[in-house]
């Protein structure tokens, strides 16, 4: 079971090309469906869950997952919380491995003309990339839907512009020392919780 | 930056990395280029592309190069480490003792109002960095035409990296082959 768990896990993290929602398709075609170690409702939740909670939801649906598989397998609690570990350290193995390959190459060769020329492309492209990020993310479910839920569909888009204008707005200056207090320009942090207390607050 | 900053650093933006890899972004340009100052923006472009280009978690990627940059493979491993230890132990918590948590409704309250200002803060970064990258009204069609293609046909991003890899390294030989023809002549 353990072996299993552990070269499943490892199978999903070096196919998954395209960040942590890629995986997700990966992982359940793994454990629904090829092993059946967790139903589709099971898998439903996990998921859910690995989105609310904090960290990558990648390492967190594996973690969950891993959990989940093992306690379902008929084994105790501390054999799924070993499960969990060793499903989150497979996953992340193979991607690591060729990481720290690639950054070596890169740190080598990065002076030379061809590989400069691909990196003045590349940073061009990847501001694209964030960008479509944050596009992809406009949903109803994020946001509400002005139809059916219009209040929230309102304070998502204020704290949208709120949070947006916030973390752009003050520019700092290159050689400007970071402000103290209350003047600070509001981190990224600091946004969340307050926007989760807004939340709180509001609804 | 010492190894135990590196570690703490990246604690730090684990456990505060709310709705995936991308809400990374705004907290490690905070983190490691506004407060500690250990990359340049362009260099965080440079390890943002390479950790999309590869296969696993953007998130652990990302920790992965920047761990590398800074203190070798000792660092890679600390990054990680910190990145992923609190989510994992939130994550085991929350499946031993509170499987009903998403059902809370104090915490979907929460969760209503963080999600627009994650999606604010993921967007931000973009005008910040695209003058680092190199932004002019010459090349602005270039990230413009990766976000739609992303966006609107739906074009894995691993895709359009891979693209502008082949693109790049072809541009790249032209260019120095032009370079190579034009220097005798402007020597003699």
């Amino acid at each position: 079971m353990f072996l299993t768990l552990f070269l499943t896990f490892l199978k999903i993290g070096a196919f998954t090309f395209g960040g942590g929602y890629a995986m997700i398709a990966l992982i359940q075609n793994e454990v629904v469906v090829n092993h059946a170690w967790l139903t589709a409702q099971e898998f439903t939740d996990i998921l859910a869950i690995s989105q609310m909670t904090p960290g990558p939801i990648g390492i967190n649906t594996a973690t969950y997952t891993g959990y989940t598989a093992v306690l379902n397998a008929g084994y105790s609690v501390p054999c799924a919380v070993v499960g969990a570990v060793l499903a989150s350290l497979a996953v992340i193995l193979v991607p690591v491995t060729l990481m720290l390959l690639v950054s070596r190459l890169l740190a080598r060769y990065k002076d030379m003309p061809v590989v400069r020329m691909v990196l003045r492309l590349l940073r061009l492209v990847i501001v694209g990339v964030i960008a479509s990020a944050a596009l992809v993310l406009l949903t109803p479910d994020n946001f509400g839907s002005p139809d059916t839920n219009t209040r929230q569909f309102i304070i998502s888009l204020a704290l949208f512009v709120a949070v947006f204008v916030c973390s752009v707005w003050p520019k700092r200056q290159k050689d400007e020392a970071p402000q103290k207090g209350l003047l600070r320009r509001p981190g990224p942090i600091t946004l969340l919780l307050l926007s989760g207390l807004l939340g709180l607050v509001l609804y | 930056m010492s190894l135990i900053q590196l570690f703490v650093s990246f604690f730090k933006i684990g456990v505060f990395t709310i709705g995936g890899g991308y809400a990374m972004i705004p907290l490690m340009e905070e983190e490691l280029v506004e407060r500690r100052r250990c990359l340049s923006r362009v260099e965080f472009l440079d390890l943002m592309a390479l950790s999309q280009a590869m296969p696993g978690v953007f998130a652990v990627n990302m920790a992965t190069s920047v761990g590398y940059r800074l203190k070798g493979v000792t660092g890679s491993v600390c990054a990680i480490l910190g990145n992923i230890l609190m989510p994992v132990c939130i994550i085991l918590l929350l499946a031993m003792f509170f499987r009903h948590f998403r059902d809370n409704d104090i915490v979907s309250r929460i969760f209503m109002g963080i999600r627009p200002a994650v999606v604010a803060l993921i967007a931000a970064p973009v005008f910040r960095l695209a003058k680092d990258a190199g932004l002019s009204w010459r090349t602005c069609w270039i990230p413009l035409l990766a976000a739609l293609l992303i966006w609107a046909l739906g074009v894995s991003p691993v895709w359009v990296i891979v693209a502008t890899i082949l693109i790049g390294v072809v541009w790249g030989k032209i260019s120095e082959r032009n370079n190579k023809d034009k220097q005798p002549e402007q020597t003699e």
